[in-house]
């Protein structure tokens, strides 16, 4: 499908290209380019994630102090905090994790690891960005409209939602709606080339089982978002005629039914969260085997453990309906199902450790963030299983004690292992190396605080706090003055935790241009993408890599480097 | 110029007809998502059938036997096109536009004497999931369209003759769509 394009083909064997000036815009805005729209993806995402925490710090300014005028904002009103929490939940889910993770690293790492010069198909690939980046705008637009911006959560449950009269936010629910549905067909298109240029374009002698895990993750978590957001697609075109034809698909005084909304958005909104964990495992898969010089045990093992994980993740949505009123024995069901998931994801984190012991850890700021996912998500993970078993469920369902379990995996799959991939492949990326030190000071600048502010949240949910409550004094049986303490805990550590991401972005921007220079391969690692200069030109290699070995021959008896790169001939 | 990563096969199926079939992957949860519940609710809702008794068989009987027909020219421009003839498979693509084309005709006034009838989108849950699964669908009648008029105006002048078989996949996937949509928004009553 990928017509002559003239404009960014290889030079060689295209005379017109030699007198056609690349232009500036045209390089970094309309570039056909896997590198530049994965770095594309890669910087919006993280834009959008300083706007996502500005959030979060107004509206746990607001909780902490209630009533009170917060700095940089002013005093919050109901109508506010909801649109601050739903806006936080979608931005930080929709348009940090989602791009950053599968968008950004997939577009940038699939086709240098696999040894192609590009995507199979450019210009599909620029037009996902392209929609992404129209979606950020409408929901941006969204978000200042008259009224306001959607506050009915980032679940957007009928009839909350669907009715205006209900949401009293007319545009900003259907505007928020619009955003989110650009934004899965930007995903879908993408995912079909990650799919397609994984399964056809991998270097000459590069097996299945010679592919790199995060490949792998980056490909499954592909699938799973094309098998699970279908439904989801149909469900947001029923809901914008119900906001905007009057419909009454989920109406239930006219016939329809508020329950099938939140079937139909927790059928993707499960296998969601594997979206975004597997790019995060694989990542954290890649950083460890570097940095502890030992080949990944049980490499096919993982690769099976995901797929059963995807499967397995079909089956799991109705947890998010224990207290909807679905039938008991259903929920039975789905508690088996819940609790079963677990198992796979237990296993990789065994695997991991597995990897690590007995190796040569070298304590650098990549690792440091992948060991620290392990630790942090393995709390989100344990935490899960109070939440699946049906009984605890509706004791502990819309409390703090679900903010603090899905916060211990989100923000360990969003930030943490982003930030272990960003600090390993910055080198690859911008040929200069990230300051060490700083890097460091960053990290247990992030992750101490980011204990204080959930483990907080855990205990507050326990107590039967509630969660989407803007002031607790306005609801006598919730209003608990004893637990303020803890609220105001929380929001300090949040503060702190916020005052330390200057130091990365400081880092960031200086290491771009003051950087120490990085050779090809500076952590002596074996996939292809560190065979080539860093940053890789365009099409990637002068000649295109051939591949002699799996990814992960580190420390081979016998030999005498502790490194076997996968396209050095045997 | 295209990369060298579109023409590699790893898998020995031509990237192109690959990337079809995903696009049909993620197709099939669409209309299977909104189907589904389709079905579900109208299990539940007796009075559907009512509402339901008011769509016109016959014309959804005729429009299915000319979706289908317009396969048989897609079948053969492929024929076409692995022979090498690129201006015959043009003119049978442009033969299933055509059945495409009759097929929209027919909705439309099919959709026009039920609007003039008052059955409109909000006259209830049956009338909502038929404008909105028929429309879904015809909106992919009219890609498919578009598509094929692209592809073959290309395939006159023999380039990408590979691209018959990929656009011809993709209306069988029409067709097949509408298979199950007839017998649950027409004969169903």
């Amino acid at each position: 499908m990928t017509q002559h394009d003239d404009q960014h083909g290889h030079p060689a064997g295209d005379a017109h290209a030699a007198h056609h000036e690349i232009g500036w815009f045209e390089k970094y805005f309309y570039s056909t380019d896997h590198k530049t729209i994965g770095l594309q993806y890669m910087i919006t995402g993280m834009l959008l994630a300083i706007l996502g925490a500005f959030m979060a710090y107004v509206f746990r300014m607001q909780l902490a102090f209630p009533g009170q005028s917060v700095p940089g904002f002013g005093v919050v009103s109901p109508g506010q905090y909801n649109m601050l929490i739903t806006n936080h939940g979608t931005i930080m889910i929709f348009w940090v994790a989602m791009p950053v993770l599968v968008a950004g690293f997939g577009n940038y790492l699939i086709p240098l690891m696999i040894g192609a010069d590009d995507m199979v198909f450019p210009r599909l690939n620029r037009l996902s960005y392209q929609i992404f980046f129209l979606s950020a705008l409408v929901l941006l637009t969204s978000l200042v409209v008259q009224n306001g911006g959607f506050g009915g959560a980032w679940t957007a449950y009928p009839p909350l939602s669907a009715n205006r009269d209900f949401n009293l936010t007319p545009l900003g629910s259907s505007l928020w709606l619009v955003a989110v549905a650009l934004e899965f067909v930007a995903f879908l298109l993408g995912g079909i080339n990650f799919i397609v240029t994984s399964m056809n374009s991998r270097a000459p002698g590069m097996k299945a089982f010679d592919v790199p895990i995060v490949v792998w993750c980056i490909v499954i978590a592909s699938v799973l978002f094309m098998t699970s957001v279908g439904p989801l697609i149909a469900g947001a075109v029923m809901l914008l005629f119900d906001q905007t034809l009057g419909t009454s698909f989920f109406n239930p005084n006219r016939g329809g039914d508020p329950i099938l909304w939140q079937h139909l958005f927790w059928f993707f909104g499960h296998p969601e969260v594997y979206v975004v964990l597997l790019p995060a495992m694989g990542i954290v898969a890649e950083v460890m085997t570097v940095f502890a010089r030992k080949k990944l045990f049980a490499y096919k093992t993982v690769i099976y453990t995901i797929i059963a994980t995807g499967v397995l993740s079909f089956f799991v949505w109705a947890h998010h309906q224990f207290v909807a009123g679905i039938d008991p024995r259903m929920a039975n069901i789905f508690t088996v199902t819940t609790l079963l998931i677990s198992i796979p994801i237990a296993e990789m984190c065994f695997v991991y450790i597995a990897t690590l012991y007995g190796g040569a850890i070298k304590f650098s700021t990549p690792m440091l963030w992948a060991l620290a996912f392990m630790a942090e998500f393995l709390v989100g993970g344990v935490t899960g299983i109070y939440l699946g078993a049906s009984g605890l469920d509706v004791f502990f369902h819309d409390t703090y004690f679900v903010i603090a379990h899905f916060h211990y995996t989100f923000f360990p799959i969003a930030i943490i292992a982003t930030m272990s991939g960003i600090t390993m492949w910055f080198p690859k990326m911008f040929g200069r190396h990230l300051n060490e030190f700083w890097g460091k000071v960053h990290f247990w600048g992030t992750i101490i605080p980011f204990n204080g502010i959930f483990i907080p949240l855990f205990i507050l949910g326990a107590a039967g706090e509630h969660r989407r409550v803007f002031d607790y004094h306005n609801f006598p049986h919730l209003d608990t003055p004893e637990l303020q303490a803890m609220r105001i805990f929380a929001t300090v550590s949040l503060l702190v935790m916020l005052a330390f991401q200057p130091i990365f972005i400081i880092n960031y921007v200086h290491s771009l241009f003051r950087g120490r220079k990085a050779e090809n391969n500076p952590w002596k690692a074996n996939t292809l993408e560190w065979s080539t200069s860093s940053p890789p030109p365009h099409g990637n290699w002068p000649e295109l890599p051939t591949c002699y070995r799996g990814p992960y021959e580190y420390s081979h008896p016998g030999r005498e480097l502790d490194y076997w790169p996968q396209d050095e001939k045997a | 110029m295209r990369p060298i990563a579109t023409t590699r096969s790893a898998l020995g199926m031509p990237t192109g007809r690959l990337a079809v079939w995903w696009v049909i992957v993620s197709e099939i949860v669409i209309f299977g998502g909104l189907l589904a519940c389709y079905v579900m609710n109208r299990v539940s809702h007796v009075e559907w059938g009512e509402q339901a008794s008011h769509t016109n068989t016959w014309a959804g009987a005729f429009n299915t036997l000319v979706l289908l027909s317009s396969s048989l020219s897609a079948v053969l421009a492929h024929k076409a096109a692995s022979e090498g003839n690129g201006p015959k498979a043009a003119r049978l693509l442009y033969t299933t536009c055509l059945g495409g084309l009759t097929f929209l005709i027919v909705k439309s006034f099919e959709w026009t004497h039920e609007i003039r009838e008052g059955f409109v989108l909000q006259s209830g849950g049956f009338w909502s999931y038929y404008y909105v699964a028929a429309g879904l669908h015809a909106f992919h009648v009219i890609c498919g369209m578009l598509v094929m008029i692209w592809v073959a105006s290309s395939a006159k002048k023999n380039q990408d003759l590979h691209r018959v078989e990929n656009v011809g996949i993709y209306w069988h996937f029409v067709d097949l769509v509408w298979i199950f949509l007839f017998p649950l928004l027409y004969i169903a009553k």
